[in-house]
């Protein structure tokens, strides 16, 4: 750890940025800086691109927060952090297909994000008309006598985001899982640019619908940082009360579809009334059943309405009379217990490698939870427990969300108790000059990052929003290998990565 | 479990009563009826959703029509796996680039007589995602669209409608 913070030391500190410290470095310590990643001296957390430089998130182990790496593109090339450290791959090939920028030295050159249809190369660099008959991908080999493929998607079977999957099968047991993505692919980071910040915030609440709660508090976040802007308390306790609300919605949807994949629709049913329950509430106090939109920069679009703690507490109150019931129903079905326990298990050192967050690190032993690590308000103030399993199977994911949602009720009720009054927004500055901001925000999957630059004029220079998904992604390739294709279901709902938010 | 059961089996069920369509679903729909089709049909339709790119908003609510306030199958409507079983293309999403030869065939899959509902925002004018390189916008630029059901996302409660007014119009 100290030689990843002696290599960092070396670099150029930016005051431009905040919270986390920015620091301008040339290829070499860049590439230390990969090699003591890839040693295990701390995690990469993100990695991008505006065009111009390459950034890197790097939080060495024992730090108290990450730092941001910058490093200038000359020739459009940045040193490949993917050919020492296999989670920064993707994210590699994704900066490839955006901006042109090429990563030197890295193992797979094989586009990500661009399927050959978007008529331009690099659309948010320097773009060129793309070529009309684009190379067809190339998927990687499994090769044996007995092995067939299977390929699935981008349309799956149910009511699904798309995504394409390549299962490599010998009889029952899945050899090699290839996953394929782009698909949701919207070009929200080039969207952004020009933006004003509203917008920026109507953008970032629809990267992935299922957590718009948690990317506006992000993007509000990276915001608020970059002018130097601390929202009400009464704003960041309802941020928080919504966030919580999200969290137990998104668990409860997912408690019930993991069952369901395993043929038992009785938990769909019971987790679906309670999922209802818990939209129907964050309707009845914040407007809109998703909560979307309620965020807006320096607070709070509007405030909960006047009944809106009691229709909390009403739908909390039905989550207390059912779900220790529904966790006894589970523990107690052999049929079903048979097919989670021992499924779809993650490593704990490739959890660790990919700095794997969420419920699929926690599942596996990987503790991290921003809200914890870095102590945003309100959770700094407040008390609760980040549970963690170590057995990292279906089951460990299902039990976990079981134990997240008494979390979450917790905070909610205490937050509501002890709700502060006053405003609900903070004043926005107009003309505060260009400036950058960065944020880390638990969303129900995992840790959500933004990062947003400002110009002079107070518009989106740049926004980059990383979901949890690019480091869990890859694990599920890993987690289904040995396991047959029938519980390959299972292990993705379990999961439950985002496609949108992946493909941006 | 037994408890779970027998309180599933006396307690009045959640199911809340049907909704009436809006006029405006059915005026939109006059013209994509012909009593043949009716007849063919009846009161049952089979409905294949495309997610051709949204932020899975629409997804979530659509999922909700399953569960017991809304009960969609309860009108004779249920989702199907493939489209060469369905009557109904529910599209979500501005169309990105990279799912529109997808949503083109399973369009061209389903059998005749055929609807699409484009469901929210973006399916309808490609929402806030419209404009830059990566989305078609409207579902309309790419398949023929019957029905339109905006919000983001829609409600339940709207897509419920959608649908009742789809087996009732004629």
């Amino acid at each position: 750890m100290a030689s990843l913070r002696e290599a960092i030391a070396r670099g150029a500190r930016l005051d431009a940025m905040r919270p986390f410290p920015r620091i301008e470095v040339d290829a070499s310590i860049w590439l230390r800086v990969t090699r003591e990643i890839s040693k295990g001296e701390g995690d990469l957390v993100a990695l991008w691109s505006d065009g111009a430089a390459a950034h890197m998130m790097a939080w060495p182990h024992g730090d108290a927060t990450p730092c941001v790496l910058s490093i200038a593109c000359l020739e459009a090339r940045f040193p490949s952090v993917g050919h020492l450290h296999p989670p920064a791959q993707r994210l590699e090939r994704a900066i490839h297909d955006i901006y042109g920028l090429t990563p030197s030295g890295a193992a797979d050159d094989r586009p990500w994000l661009d399927h050959g249809v978007w008529g331009v190369l690099h659309p948010g660099g320097n773009a060129q008309p793309a070529p009309a008959d684009p190379a067809p991908y190339r998927f990687l080999a499994a090769e044996g006598e007995p092995l067939h493929q299977i390929a699935v998607g981008p349309i799956h079977a149910g009511i699904i985001e798309p995504g394409h999957f390549r299962f490599s099968a010998n009889g029952e047991t899945v050899v090699r899982l290839e996953q394929r993505f782009g698909y949701a692919h919207k070009g929200v980071e080039t969207l952004m640019r020009g933006a004003d910040v509203d917008r920026a915030l109507r953008l970032a609440g629809r990267v992935s619908g299922d957590s718009t709660v948690a990317y506006a508090w992000a993007a509000s976040g990276a915001l608020e940082a970059a002018l130097d802007i601390v929202p009400p308390p009464r704003a960041t306790a309802l941020r928080a009360v919504m966030a919580e609300i999200e969290r137990i919605a998104n668990h409860l949807g997912d408690i019930g579809a993991v069952c369901n994949d395993a043929a038992f629709s009785l938990m769909l049913a019971h987790c679906g009334v309670l999922r209802e329950r818990v939209l129907r509430a964050a309707k009845a106090a914040f407007g809109h059943r998703l909560m979307m939109d309620c965020l807006a920069p320096g607070g709070l679009a509007r405030d909960m309405t006047p009944g809106g703690a009691r229709a909390i507490e009403d739908a909390l109150l039905a989550i207390d009379a059912s779900l220790p019931g529904l966790l006894r129903v589970y523990d107690s079905t052999a049929s079903l217990q048979d097919r989670t326990v021992g499924t779809g298990k993650t490593d704990a050192a490739l959890v660790a490698q990919f700095a794997c967050g969420g419920f699929v690190g926690r599942a596996a032993g990987r503790g991290f939870d921003a809200r914890r690590a870095l102590r945003y308000a309100p959770y700094g103030d407040l008390d609760f427990d980040v549970p963690v399993r170590q057995e990292g199977d279906v089951d460990a994911r299902v039990r976990l969300r079981f134990d997240e949602i008494g979390q979450s009720m917790a905070i909610v009720r205490r937050l509501l108790v002890k709700l502060p009054a006053g405003p609900i927004r903070a004043e926005w500055p107009t003309d505060a000059g260009a400036c950058e901001g960065v944020a880390m925000i638990e969303g129900f999957r995992g840790d959500i990052v933004a990062c947003v630059r400002l110009d002079a004029a107070g518009r989106i220079a740049h926004c980059h929003l990383r979901d949890p998904s690019w480091f869990q992604w890859p694990l599920l390739e890993a987690a289904i290998e040995g396991n047959i294709v029938a519980d390959f279901p299972l292990c993705n709902k379990s999961f439950n990565c985002a496609y949108s938010g992946h493909d941006l | 479990m037994r408890n779970l059961i027998l309180q599933g089996i006396l307690q009045s069920p959640l199911s809340e009563p049907p909704p009436r369509p809006d006029d405006c679903e059915l005026a939109q729909l006059t013209h994509a009826f012909e009593e043949a089709s009716q007849r063919r049909l009846g009161r049952s339709l089979s409905i294949r959703a495309v997610d051709a790119g949204s932020c899975n908003g629409c997804e979530l609510e659509m999922h909700a029509l399953g569960n017991a306030y809304y009960d969609l199958e309860r009108f004779g409507l249920r989702f199907v796996a493939s489209p060469r079983h369905a009557d109904v293309l529910m599209v979500t999403g501005p169309v990105t680039k990279n799912m529109r030869l997808a949503l083109e065939r399973a369009h061209t899959a389903m059998p005749s007589p055929k609807w699409v509902i484009a469901v929210g925002d973006c399916a309808c004018d490609g929402g806030v995602f419209a404009g830059g390189y990566a989305c078609v916008g409207a579902v309309s630029h790419v398949v023929p669209v019957d029905l339109r059901l905006p919000g983001c996302p829609p409600e339940p409660i709207v897509l419920l409608k959608g649908l009742i007014a789809l087996i009732e119009a004629d």
